[in-house]
């Protein structure tokens, strides 16, 4: 009985495993052959990409597996095609990048980055706090190591050293509440303890508030959310570029995934499936506790970021702000909120991972990322430069992009639940957002180059290849985005299984 | 084709924009001749478009409806009536000669140039013909990016802090329409059955909502529409936008995207919320009139031409939302038509400017004088821009201010004869800074050794401002030509005022 679960199980856990193959396979092979062999590189996307088939098979499917450890739903199909995606790319931008090149290292991140991927996998489907936790714990070991990849630099090293330190306490903080419900409830299991809640009405008793301060603690971490965004902006500076557009699109989600699941799940009295809202255990005060973390990430990321000077550290501030406004599609509760939050990290994905591509492209050739040296740089690289213009005016969210469907997705559901001060606070944040973005695109297109080069840049063919995969989609979405609706329609239909 | 009018329209200088990007950057007369060309097929469809346009009915026409978001309802929809059908003709009207005016003056990125303002041009027609909320809203705040781009590149040594002030201000307006928006479609559910953004659908349910919502989005959409007009107090930006802006910029945004603002008043403010409208006029009419006296006296004591120009247009644009405001037949038709003789006149006081400082390269009033020895021509059609400006009768302003006012003094909206007086002697005062400045630039001795030997207006310079100098002929004595056109859609318009009356005084009328 028990051999025949886990074998059924290891059906559905078919992904995961192509990824474990492809991950020693990729040890193996960079053993194999020479130094900066874009071999290893093509077997991880490969693998990805068998990885992928297999995650198309389970559209639809809904089960948990290995004895409720995880589970296999729409949901977590949803992010696994999400991180297959992104990590996609963030190997292809590795190969492009001039810093992992002169890192001194062979390949090493192309596995780091699976193994990353395989724990972020295991995030979007746990239901389970140990396995919550174990999967958190594995991204968390893969990004510490990435973060400190160029290990000769000092400030890669310093990064790596605060993002260890931040992340030991934080996931210390959130273990301590998990065992705090563990013996409070009795259970491990998310929809378990949401049971036990709703049976005991205990859902106001005090230690629910402190576990659910100090899980968020955890989870904030990894989302990079106020005030727990501390390392952020020193670890994305630090850290070599793809490594960062890794830290924020793949990573950053892989938290969004479990803390939605988490809030969603185990605080959900019951769910009407007439007007898709969520009804909350009775005393669980979670929602007011978001919306003071989001309102706060997206003025302090917004605020924060209008004053740098860097490329990189304006774009680590802008994704704390942007976790403020995808935070925004949880506090709703309900499904409209959760579609939108969807919608929001598709067109995320690529309008983030264009902007930090555009910034390797950029500061490849000029051996930085400030600001200053961009100036007149948009007669220089013209292609590059149009690119991140897009990709800037995406993420302050105007239309005929991406970017404006997310915010209008997420607004409209606040607005439904006539949360007007909610949409108001975040639409006025975007219009502070605009500085910063709006800067980027002044310094390349409106300056004139005080001294140096003003020749013109060339890049590889495969370099614009690259950009137009992802600047493409921002703008396609941005004008046609009911694919996107249909996808997160789909993705949120069965979610919230008991 | 007919199936398919206005979306050629709109799309054709979008579409026809992009080739430009293969032409060799040296050819420089090619871009130019090329979006030239461009710009005047649009024009001659546009003038098809009016020649087809049936006046008698008030109702849109050439409307396209497809689906483009199913899930939200939402529809690429678009369509016009006799309001939109002037200022799309306007915009067609305004371009090409902006180009012309640009072939000599802007010398480096001409390939850049005549893409955005081709991009522009399609998404200003745009913004014209939509009738569904979201796809107004994506050509309304989409028009930003081009115009950034024109200012910032293009413009003079402070342009980097105009064009950013500038697009900050109308993101905040557009950022309040856009809450306003959502919100309405999904006040509207219970009545529409689903939500939905299309206007002729929302029109005719609004006014069941409570009046304190209707009041809430009235300030939303409107609060958006007025920062673009710009109304007082909300027109630090336009100063600002304008003495940075290139020629075309300026004539472009005072011409056209101001008219955006007023539009979206007439479009969106009151055929919306005709309640609110009515219960919230006294405020904004009289910061129209605030803006009307304000504006002007600004003008009188610029030194710097521009900037002159750009507070008139203050105070012109005041002009039109308190006809606008007074919601009759007169005063709503003078403002649909003193919208397009303030494209006309300040367009091409902003292209003559442009050609003074061409010459000079200052825009300051005390460098000129007794240019009319050394330029008469040119000084002859300055006259008479100035004259139109001021609103001489036999000229196009006259017609339009006039029209304003007469609706405005009786109008049962306004319940004053004050907001009329007050605004009169701003016709007054508008006679003072034009007519100042023509005499400080034109007349005198030339005391200046610089102006001595300037040129009279060029062949080029000729062509760009005789066409307008035709309509505001035109308009002055035979302005029918255009009133019918609107007549009917105002006179549509004005049925929702009525009946939004009627319903006032129907709740008055019962003792709660």
């Amino acid at each position: 009985m028990q051999l025949k679960q886990t074998l059924d199980s290891l059906n559905n856990f078919l992904p995961e495993t192509t990824i474990i193959i492809t991950l020693l396979v990729c040890i193996i092979a960079d053993i194999i052959l020479n130094k900066k062999s874009p071999i290893t590189s093509l077997i991880a996307i490969a693998g990805l990409l068998i990885a992928s088939y297999f995650v198309s098979l389970q559209i639809g499917i809904k089960t948990s597996i290995f004895s409720g450890m995880i589970v296999v739903d729409p949901y977590s199909v949803f992010f696994k095609f999400l991180f297959i995606l992104s990590t996609i790319f963030v190997i292809i931008f590795a190969y492009a990048s001039k810093e992992m090149k002169n890192s001194g290292h062979k390949n090493e991140h192309v596995y780091l980055m699976l193994s990353l991927t395989l724990g972020a996998f295991l995030m979007s489907s746990s239901i389970n706090f140990l396995m919550m936790y174990l999967s958190l714990e594995l991204v968390s070991l893969s990004s510490y190591i990435l973060a400190g990849y160029t290990k000769k630099v000092k400030r890669s090293s310093e990064a790596a050293m605060k993002y260890v330190i931040y992340g030991a306490a934080s996931s210390g903080i959130m273990i301590y509440a998990m065992s705090l419900l563990y013996g409070f409830t009795g259970s491990m299991n998310i929809f378990e303890i949401g049971r036990f809640l709703t049976s005991n009405s205990a859902g106001s008793n005090p230690i629910m508030i402190i576990s659910i301060v100090m899980i968020t603690a955890g989870f904030g971490y990894k989302i990079s959310s106020v005030p727990f965004h501390f390392w952020t902006p020193d670890v994305y500076e630090g850290s070599p570029i793809p490594i960062t557009a890794f830290l924020a699109v793949t990573s950053s989600a892989s938290g969004f995934a479990v803390l939605i699941r988490f809030f969603s799940t185990t605080f959900l009295k019951s769910y009407e499936a007439i007007n898709g809202n969520w009804q909350i255990i009775d005393g669980v005060k979670w929602t007011e506790i978001l919306i003071v973390i989001s309102v706060a990430s997206m003025i302090i990321g917004n605020f924060v970021a209008i004053w740098q000077t860097s490329l990189k550290r304006l774009l680590a501030y802008s994704s704390i702000a942007q976790t403020g406004y995808i935070l925004l599609g949880l506090v709703v509760a309900n499904q409209a909120g959760l579609q939108a939050m969807f919608v929001y990290l598709i067109a995320y994905l690529f309008m983030n991972l264009g902007a930090f591509y555009a910034t390797i492209m950029i500061s490849n050739k000029l051996n930085s990322d400030n600001m200053e040296d961009m100036k007149g740089l948009g007669y220089r690289s013209p292609f590059v430069c149009v690119s991140m213009t897009i990709f800037m005016f995406a993420l302050s969210g105007i239309p005929a992009t991406a970017g404006f469907v997310g915010k209008f997705y997420l607004f409209s559901a606040l607005i439904e639940q006539r949360m007007l001060w909610l949409a108001l606070i975040g639409l006025l944040n975007s219009v502070v957002s605009l500085f910063f973005y709006v800067k980027v695109v002044k310094y390349m297109f409106l300056m004139r180059p005080d001294t140096g080069s003003t020749s013109k840049i060339q890049y590889g063919f495969g370099n614009y290849v690259v950009l137009l995969l992802l600047a493409v989609p921002t703008i396609f979405f941005g004008i046609y985005f009911t694919p996107l609706l249909r996808i997160a329609e789909a993705s949120i239909s069965m979610f919230g299984i008991k | 084709m007919a199936a398919y009018t206005l979306s050629i329209l709109i799309f054709f200088p979008i579409v026809f924009s992009i080739p430009i990007f293969f032409f060799n950057k040296e050819k420089t007369t090619l871009i130019k001749t090329y979006a030239l060309i461009i710009s005047l097929i649009t024009f001659i469809i546009s003038v098809y478009i009016f020649f087809i346009f049936n006046p008698d009915s008030g109702e849109y026409a050439f409307v396209e409806r497809r689906v483009w978001i199913p899930l939200l309802n939402s529809y690429y929809q678009v369509g016009i009536d006799g309001i939109s059908l002037l200022l799309i003709l306007l915009t067609t009207f305004i371009i090409p000669l902006s180009i012309l005016a640009s072939f000599n003056t802007i010398k480096n990125r001409t390939k850049e140039f005549y893409f955005l303002i081709l991009l522009l041009e399609g998404s200003l027609i745009g913004v014209f013909c939509a009738t569904d909320l979201l796809l107004f809203y994506f050509f309304w705040e989409f028009i930003l990016i081009p115009m950034y781009f024109l200012i910032g590149i293009w413009g003079s040594d402070d342009r980097v802090y105009a064009t950013v002030k500038f697009f900050i201000y109308t993101m905040t307006g557009s950022v309040l329409l856009l809450i306003g928006i959502i919100w309405l479609g999904f006040l509207c559910i219970p009545y529409v059955g689903f939500f939905s953004l299309d206007l002729t659908k929302l029109i005719t349910v609004t006014s069941s909502l409570p009046m304190d919502k209707q009041i809430y989005l009235f300030i939303l959409f409107t609060l958006g529409f007025l920062i673009k007009v710009p109304l007082f107090p909300f027109h630090t930006w336009l100063p600002d936008a304008h003495v940075q802006a290139p020629t075309a910029g300026s004539v472009i945004l005072a011409s056209l995207l101001l008219k955006m603002g007023t539009y979206g008043l007439i479009r969106f403010s009151f055929e919306l919320f005709p309640a609110a409208f009515i219960k919230l006029t006294p405020i904004i009419a009289v910061l129209a009139v605030v803006g009307i006296i304000y504006g002007a006296l600004l003008s009188i004591v610029q030194k710097d031409m521009k900037k002159l120009v750009a507070y008139s247009s203050v105070s012109h644009l005041g002009f039109v939302v308190l006809g606008i405001f007074a919601l009759t037949q007169e005063s709503l038709q003078g403002s649909v038509l003193q919208m397009v003789n303030h494209g006309l006149s300040t367009g091409a006081l902003f292209l003559i400017v442009g050609m003074l400082y061409e010459r000079r390269h200052t825009k300051e009033i005390s460098e000129f004088g007794g240019l009319m020895k050394v330029m008469p021509v040119f000084s002859a059609i300055f006259l008479i821009v100035c004259l139109s400006s001021i609103g001489l009768p036999g000229l196009n302003g006259f017609v339009g201010e006039f029209l304003i006012l007469v609706g405005a003094f009786n109008a049962p909206n306004l319940h004053s004869y004050s907001y009329t007086i007050f605004a009169t002697t701003a016709v007054i005062l508008s006679a003072v800074y034009l007519l100042w400045l023509f005499q400080r630039v034109m007349t005198g001795p030339i005391e200046n050794e610089k102006n001595k030997d300037l040129k009279d207006v060029s062949k080029l310079e000729l062509c760009t401002l005789i066409p307008i100098l035709i309509f505001i002929v035109w308009i002055g004595v035979q302005p029918n030509t255009f009133l019918k056109i609107s007549e009917n859609s105002v006179k549509k318009v004005l049925l929702i005022y009525d009946s939004a009356k009627q319903r006032i005084n129907n709740n008055d009328a019962v003792p709660k």
